[in-house]
């Protein structure tokens, strides 16, 4: 195909080609943005939690009156929910992988360090990973003599007097190990969460997210300590039962502890699922958002490129007339407003590509997002080309079937 | 002469009806996708308190004893205890509220409601005369009330609804936890966005703001008294050692209090501000305070300095607008095909006598009857936008509303948007030289 003619024709045609290119190339900008960002919030949506999540349901619950001794009531419910027929395991917690509301501790590895090394989420409680399915990949578990009240703990801590603690272990997940002692082996390692307490790390687990996990990296930095923080309305049961039946043991189990005290409100009663879907429910409404953003922008496009089109082929009828009498077939004629588009297109796509680098940047800046990767450039630019050419072909059959003889007549 | 353009402008329009429909219809959805993110914006972005918000100020010093490295240029969000108590009772503004959230349990003995678990708000009596928080009955509680730990609320209209069937409940007694309160004051329906009084930790949120725009709390009690009456239910903003009893606050090391402040004059800001400075030096030489930073940030400043408004809204506008401007290029482009071909029309009338001005008029006329017809469009894609922000789990989402103010700029950024789309078609148009396309024909 000769491409001087179309060329030359685009030259003539200047200020109409120009902005249909600058429009392809916003279009492209914008779209290869967008398909980034739902990438990046698809993935982060795709996280790894570590645990066992279909297998869970989580129940909270308030005291109306105050509860005399909440370390005992914590353990009778613990006892009265083991005797829910279909449940496997059970722990209190005071928070949920994901869960939204998170305790946190800044971990030094020397007491006398001025700053954290880092931040990392806390989970106090007995059998948690346990009863969550998190994997032990090193060490042990938490045994359950090294469990402490956590009135004892906080007393001694206030006090200053941290004597007649019993020695404080721990168990982090392999991604904090990794980061605090990288190619080290963890276990015996020491970390600081107060100036006064070392505790031990005992076991590694595979994971275990926090539940503020917000940042993708930072997401996976948890301890377990083996604080038993008693009942109240922070805390929350979680048991471990088969997937098929969780709604019914979840019923059976709110009832049996209800039976158990009556004196409490049900503040969170869920399967672990939900959990998840409400953790990222801002993040599936976002990309949801993006999704309709570029079929929008590319419907307009692509009309923008068929009104052109037509326009130009209803413009060019005498002219395709006489190409078509002076002997150019069909094919040829279609061929030509194919290629034309295919050329504007592509200067809109490089044009694009720049830009899409510099909103890039821009987001980078302002929203902490990574680099784009090279790889959507082209992807992007096989989309826009696809859709020139849908958006093409109707004008440009309408184009191939002028027939020769309009050439004889005038206008 | 706008009469036969316009009369002019509708001939061509029906002329090509697809064409036409397609330039409305890439306004209307470009206008309607940029009303939707701007509306939204305009709620999450806008004054709380219009004409007040310049007057209020919130007030940090750092009350954390511990000597550590560089992280201490921004005093923390909220106040311990001490401090709260210290710069609220000096009463150097013209007026101060103190405020802290907790959660507790409600029930109204009187009727056989069950009971509530509320948000209680604990404050003092400047609160509702700084906010302009409007009653429906009664007022709020007095100076005295404060010091002397009185047993009365103010409630919201909600929980009057709720627990009194929305009659007038002044005198009435709500039980909070174990404690009977005296109901002195029903606020009426009140919405401010976002609640701004308790806004915290907006650089530790992550962008994620939305939380900011929930409800006002239920129940308004004196500070003093809500201390007593909700005791081991308060939760710190932050602290710096183990609190000894948890939910206890009073002498625990912890950041949980906030302060908020009336200043009428530049006279009186720069004066509390001093008194701040002053009282954090003090301070510090009584070794209470390992650093003296204040701050005393005015309303916009705080909520500015919070980043209140959500980072996903900020996205969305700065999307729909990007959207609105591949439309505008793509109305360009057909306008111009458009115009150009009816080179012919437009040489016959400056041929006849017709200004390039007035052709220039008539072919922006067209654009901006487009960019009308498109502007309803817009409007009606728009009230389905919002529709679809009302349905999406946030809390800011019962706000969603299109007001009269946005109603009219919907159309004026249409025809404003069409007309500029129309300029340089037009300005093509109207170049047109007679003869040459006279000769054509």
């Amino acid at each position: 195909m000769e491409l001087r003619p179309i060329l030359s024709t685009l030259r003539r045609h200047k200020t109409t080609s120009w902005l249909l290119i600058l429009e392809i190339a916003l279009t492209c900008a914008i779209v290869c943005n967008a398909v980034f960002m739902i990438g990046h919030r698809l993935q982060h949506m795709d996280m790894t939690t570590g645990i066992d999540e279909h297998a869970l349901v989580q129940i909270q619950l308030a005291a109306i009156a105050p509860t005399p001794d909440i370390y005992a009531r914590a353990r009778e419910d613990l006892a009265v929910l083991r005797q829910v027929p279909g449940v496997q395991a059970v722990a209190l917690t005071n928070q949920l992988p994901l869960g939204g509301t998170s305790s946190n501790a800044s971990i030094k590895l020397d007491p006398a360090q001025r700053e954290p090394t880092l931040s990392a989420g806390t989970y106090f409680g007995e059998d948690i990973p346990q009863t969550m399915g998190a994997r032990l990949v090193a060490g042990r578990h938490l045994q359950p003599d090294e469990i402490v009240n956590a009135d004892v703990v906080i007393k001694a801590l206030a006090g200053g007097n941290t004597k007649g603690l019993p020695v404080a272990v721990t168990v982090i997940t392999r991604a904090l190990a990794d980061r605090l002692w990288p190619g080290q082996n963890p276990l015996g390692k020491t970390i600081y969460l107060t100036a006064q307490v070392g505790v031990r790390v005992v076991g590694v687990l595979a994971d275990l997210v926090r539940a503020n996990a917000y940042n993708d990296t930072t997401a996976h930095y948890s301890v377990v300590l083996p604080l038993f923080m008693g009942a109240g309305k922070d805390q929350s049961y979680i048991i471990r039962t088969r997937p098929q039946v969780r709604e019914a043991v979840l019923n059976a189990a709110v009832a049996a502890l209800k039976k158990a005290d009556p004196a409490r409100v049900v503040t969170q009663q869920r399967t672990y699922d939900e959990v998840r879907g409400k953790f990222f429910a801002n993040d599936r409404a976002m990309a949801g958002i993006l999704v309709g953003v570029i079929v929008a922008l590319l419907t307009v496009t692509a009309l923008g490129i068929v009104g052109l089109a037509s326009f130009w082929v209803g413009q060019r009828r005498r002219t395709i007339g006489v190409r078509r009498a002076l002997g150019a077939t069909r094919g040829d004629i279609l061929r030509y407003f194919q290629t034309e588009n295919f050329l504007i297109v592509s200067f809109g796509i490089m044009l694009g590509m720049v830009l899409a680098y510099g909103i890039n940047l821009f987001l980078m800046m302002h929203y902490e997002l990574p680099r784009l990767p090279a790889i959507y450039f082209p992807i992007g630019a096989l989309v826009l080309w696809i859709i020139g050419q849908l958006a093409v072909l109707g004008p440009a059959l309408r184009a191939a079937a002028v027939p020769p003889v309009v050439a004889t007549r005038s206008v | 002469m706008f009469g036969y353009y316009l009369d002019l402008a509708l001939r061509s329009l029906r002329r090509n009806r697809v064409l036409t429909a397609l330039m409305v219809l890439a306004i209307a959805v470009g206008i309607g996708a940029a009303m939707t993110t701007l509306t939204v914006m305009h709620i999450l972005s806008g004054n709380p308190l219009p004409g007040r918000s310049a007057q209020l100020f919130y007030a940090q010093v750092d009350g954390d004893p511990m000597p550590h490295g560089g992280n201490h240029r921004e005093p923390p969000d909220m106040l311990d205890y001490q401090s709260a108590t210290d710069l609220w009772t000096a009463h150097r503004a013209d007026r101060q509220a103190l405020i802290v959230d907790s959660q507790l349990k409600a029930t109204a003995p009187q009727s056989n409601k069950p009971a509530l678990m509320l948000t209680m708000l604990a404050t003092t009596t400047d609160f509702f005369p700084m906010f302009a928080v409007p009653f429906q009955y009664g007022g709020a509680w007095t100076a005295q009330d404060d010091t002397q730990r009185a047993r009365v609320a103010v409630i919201s209209a909600n929980l009057n609804d709720k627990l009194f069937g929305g009659e007038n409940s002044v005198g009435r007694t709500l039980r909070l936890r174990d404690s009977d309160v005296r109901i002195v004051g029903v606020l009426k329906p009140w919405r401010p966005a976002p609640q701004f009084y308790t806004v915290a930790g907006g650089r530790f949120a992550n962008g994620d703001t939305a939380g900011y725009f929930g409800r006002p709390e239920d129940v308004f009690v004196p500070f003093r008294s809500a201390l007593e009456i909700n005791d081991g239910a308060f939760q710190p903003f932050n602290c710096w050692g183990q609190p000894s009893a948890p939910g206890h606050l009073q002498n625990a090391p912890c950041n949980w209090i906030g302060l908020w402040v009336e200043l009428g004059s530049h006279a009186k800001v720069a004066a509390y501000r001093e008194f701040l400075d002053h009282y954090a030096q003090q301070q510090k030489a009584l070794g209470r305070f390992q650093h003296a930073e204040t701050r005393l940030r005015d309303l916009m400043g705080w909520l500015d300095f919070n980043h209140a408004v959500p980072r996903n809204a900020r996205l969305q506008t700065w999307l729909a607008f990007a959207f609105l401007g591949i439309c505008l290029f793509n109305t360009v482009g057909l306008l111009l095909a458009k115009f150009l071909r009816r080179a012919g029309e437009f040489g016959v009338r400056r041929a006849l006598g017709a200004s390039r001005r007035a052709v220039f008029a008539q072919c922006v006329a067209e654009a901006a009857l487009i960019g009308f017809i498109g502007g309803v469009g817009g409007w009606l894609l728009s009230l389905l936008g919002l529709w679809l922000v009302r349905r999406q789990p946030t809390p800011y989402a019962d706000l969603a509303h299109l007001d009269g103010g946005m109603f009219f700029l919907t159309f004026a950024l249409a025809v404003v948007v069409s007309v500029l789309a129309g300029a340089l078609p037009a300005l093509r148009a109207s170049r047109v030289p007679p003869a040459l396309q006279l000769k054509v024909l």
